[in-house]
């Protein structure tokens, strides 16, 4: 099981960015833990400076905006 | 299995030549509806049971024709710096600040901050990831004043309602602000005053992680440039119209030697009063400039009307209130007190010049 997660404030985006997360793993018959990191201290601390990032079992992929479907579900399938 | 991912999945991207060749007949058509906005709007109040030379007939003038024409110049500049921006990134931007010297790096910072996508929302964590790196505080701040205070969308409106000519005294004033107040914040040395926790980071410097840079396609930007668009709208409209109803209330309403006795440049108060007013108003540049172009219209003084937008702007309770979280009251009351003093001289400036 891939732990997944996606940091953001609670802006509008970063809400997206998360059903996009689970989306893509429903779609590809993946099992993830989605965690929401939304404590802006948490955020800075994970080291991630655009909102919203994705990590994905600890590492971080993506930061800043909404991120590229197809790029997303590569991130979850390797 | 594989029907429903084509079914549902994306379209097949298009070729690049494809994207240029789409976005230059969209400027082309454009650039046709955007020549035709004063007769179609003088249409549309002709077609209104109000008589076109009242106080009615005027505001609702003003109103039909700044609607589209604010939407229509947002569309093509946030697209435009969509795409501008796919270049450019925080963690880039950091990158080019980290250890810079003060001076030079309040006006890096100053100008970075206009090209860098940036959301208030991120605020905190850009602030961190600023101050981690070994950015200096004040060259931290100046970035943080500037990137909202002068944007596209300010910019823009400005060139489209008021003139080119404000708009440059805009854009070199507000970038002036922005690094003479990160300079002298950062003169004050006030990392003592940062929250006990960013201290932390401060000295131990956490390591950042930075996602693989990932070059883009054209066509990629040119969706970035797209997706702009869209959240600009979806976000900014209701402030459009807002902000042009009161221009409209204003530009119908409200006498002209009323507007000269309070806002026009005898009267010194003024200045200081607009930008206190300013404070708790929270728009953005979106919905008031058109306030701006109608007070300008009714004869307010353009160093006081400056001094307005630049308070609404750059100083927002919301702003202060995300920024709380990492900065002391003590430090947010030292930059809202160095950006106000810049703001006031800014006013005062203009209004003795012209």
């Amino acid at each position: 099981m891939k732990n997944i997660k996606v940091y953001g404030p609670g802006c509008k985006r970063c809400e997206t960015t998360e059903t996009m997360v689970r989306d893509a793993a429903v779609k590809l018959g993946i099992e993830v833990e989605v965690e929401k990191v939304s404590n802006p201290r948490a955020i800075a601390m994970a080291g991630v400076m655009s909102t919203p990032g994705i990590s994905v079992d600890g590492k971080l992929v993506h930061a800043g905006g909404l991120p590229d479907a197809a790029k997303l579900e590569g991130w979850l399938t390797t | 299995m594989s029907t429903q991912t084509h079914i549902s999945g994306a379209p097949r991207p298009l070729p690049g030549w494809a994207w240029h060749l789409g976005v230059i007949a969209f400027v082309l058509v454009w650039y046709a509806m955007y020549s035709q906005l004063i007769p179609v709007s003088e249409w549309i109040v002709s077609l209104l049971p109000v008589d076109r030379h009242s106080h009615t007939g005027e505001a609702l003038a003003f109103f039909f024709y700044d609607v589209p024409k604010v939407m229509m110049l947002l569309t093509l500049i946030v697209f435009a710096m969509g795409v501008v921006r796919s270049f450019f990134s925080p963690e880039k931007t950091r990158a080019l600040l980290s250890g810079k010297r003060e001076g030079i790096g309040n006006a890096m910072s100053a100008g970075l901050g206009i090209l860098t996508p940036f959301c208030s929302c991120s605020a905190v964590p850009l602030f961190i990831g600023f101050v981690s790196a070994g950015v200096p505080l004040g060259v931290t701040f100046s970035f943080l004043i500037a990137a909202p205070m002068v944007n596209e969308v300010a910019l823009v409106l400005l060139v489209g309602l008021v003139g080119w000519q404000v708009a440059m005294t805009y854009l070199f004033f507000g970038l002036a602000i922005a690094i003479v107040a990160g300079f002298v914040i950062g003169k004050l040395h006030l990392e003592g005053w940062l929250q006990d926790w960013v201290q932390d980071i401060h000295s131990g410097a956490t390591d950042v992680a930075v996602p693989e840079d990932e070059s883009l396609t054209f066509s990629a930007r040119y969706r970035l440039g797209i997706e702009a668009v869209r959240e600009i709208f979806s976000k900014v409209w209701i402030w459009i119209i807002l902000g042009i109803g009161m221009g409209a209330l204003i530009h119908g309403y409200v006498p002209e030697d009323l507007m000269v006795q309070i806002m026009g440049a005898d009267a010194w108060w003024s200045v200081p009063a607009a930008v206190v007013m300013g404070i708790p108003m929270y728009t953005n540049a979106a919905g008031v400039i058109p306030i701006v172009e109608a007070l300008l219209g009714k004869g307010a003084a353009l160093g006081t009307v400056l001094a307005f937008m630049m308070s609404v702007i750059a100083l927002s309770l919301p702003e202060m209130i995300i920024l709380r979280q990492v900065l002391t009251m003590r430090l947010i009351a030292v930059f809202v007190g160095v950006v106000a003093s810049g703001i006031l001289s800014v006013g005062f400036l203009f209004n003795m010049i012209f």
